[in-house]
């Protein structure tokens, strides 16, 4: 109880400073009442993301709204108010968008197993980077170049010594053999 | 450093010294007086004493008087404080005793007109002038009372709204009074009541509006 006594004195002689111009109390200030409005937003919302930003709200509120404390009255009426209504506030926005918007749910996904919905996988990617390893060393540099690493024409065949034409030849056959050994994979049991 | 801390730290960067303001019984005795200076003038300067003396000796005016004057008072008191994070919300029912007062008064009057001049108190008569006169002295009056509201950046701009906009047009009926050369009918009573919910309405709609802006 003393304990509460002593916060709350504290941090309306914090204000108090911070009215005059004191910048350090201010900032102590802000800083303290921070994980109180956190405890009294928390009774409104469940999200930490939501309770942030109704805390970051709050404390504009504050910034805005400092000459309306009177230090002849208690510090925390004031301050529980204005986090109260910011809560309040966020609500029923998040009402009212909630009622414009729909949340995407698992059934307005094209196919519920998460690799379809992932632009790579791990399993497809070793699966690759394997088929790769099997084909003849010509048409693995030229998928090694041109593909995985997303090298032009010239600077492939002036790296590999090929020219451009055999370069697209063996990158044409390349993918066929990949087709072949990958579908191959799926194929097995 | 997460986006709180950010934000303390540009909070704190910009703070400046502040004026504190002053409690709101002050700061809304301060505004009354300004207003009665100007309706003081107005009256004594447009209105015809002599009749309003006449009008006087009746003791309903004088019901009806106190309940305007105390419904007006009472709204722009209600509206200084409720203005402020930390007053009590109890503060919006101020001015519900003499809206109620009002209201009986004006109301017994009429049902008097209406036993004494039967149908013909129906008529709109002069009620027409007086809605026009409540929502004209309102309109500036509640201009300059947002303007001093504001300063105060009220967590619920609309409930203020609607108390400081009740308030004005209470003041706005009292002064009618003094223009009004006849007693009030039933049509006089429902029209002013209809000015004091048009102006305490608008004030609501527009602290609504600029709230989502």
């Amino acid at each position: 109880m003393s304990q509460q006594i002593s916060e709350e004195t504290e941090w309306a002689v914090l204000m108090i400073r911070a009215q005059d111009g004191d910048q350090g109390a201010y900032r102590r200030l802000l800083k303290e009442i921070v994980p109180y409005l956190r405890v009294v937003i928390r009774s409104y919302h469940r999200d930490g993301g939501d309770v942030e930003d109704a805390v970051q709200e709050a404390l504009l509120t504050i910034h805005s709204a400092r000459h309306t404390y009177d230090p002849a009255r208690p510090f925390k009426p004031w301050l529980a108010a204005i986090g109260r209504r910011r809560a309040i506030d966020r609500l029923r926005r998040l009402k009212r968008t909630r009622g414009r918007e729909t949340l995407l749910e698992p059934e307005h996904e094209t196919n519920l197993a998460d690799e379809t919905n992932m632009e790579t996988g791990y399993g497809d990617e070793r699966a690759l980077h394997a088929a790769v390893e099997q084909l003849p060393p010509g048409q693995r540099q030229a998928v090694t170049l041109l593909k995985l690493q997303e090298k032009s024409l010239k600077e492939a065949a002036l790296e590999s010594g090929m020219s451009v034409a055999s370069l697209k030849v063996a990158m044409h056959r390349a993918m066929i053999s990949l087709r072949k050994i990958l579908s191959a994979g799926e194929n097995r049991p | 450093m997460s986006s709180t801390e950010a934000l303390i730290e540009k909070l704190a960067g910009e703070a400046k010294a502040v004026r504190r303001l002053r409690p709101p019984l002050v700061r809304a005795a301060l505004w009354l007086s300004a207003v009665a200076a100007v309706a003081v003038a107005a009256i004594l300067l447009f209105s015809d004493l002599t009749v309003f003396a006449r009008r006087a000796q009746d003791p309903k005016l004088a019901l009806e008087l106190i309940g305007t004057l105390f419904t007006g008072v009472a709204g722009i008191v209600a509206a200084f404080h409720l203005s402020l994070p930390d007053r009590s919300r109890l503060w919006a029912l101020l001015p519900v005793p003499p809206l109620m007062l009002w209201v009986g008064a004006s109301g017994y009057s009429c049902y008097r007109h209406w036993i004494t001049f039967g149908p013909d108190g129906w008529q709109v008569g002069e009620s027409a002038h007086c809605f026009v006169f409540i929502l004209g002295v309102s309109a500036p009056l509640g201009a300059a009372l947002y303007l001093v509201l504001r300063k105060a950046r009220p967590l619920d701009p609309v409930a203020t709204a609607a108390l400081g906009g009740a308030g004005v047009a209470g003041l706005a009926a009292f002064v009618l009074q003094f223009f009004h050369p006849f007693d009030v009918t039933f049509m006089d009573l429902g029209i002013h009541l209809a000015g004091v919910l048009v102006v305490t309405l608008a004030s609501l709609l527009s602290a609504a509006t600029v709230g989502k802006t």
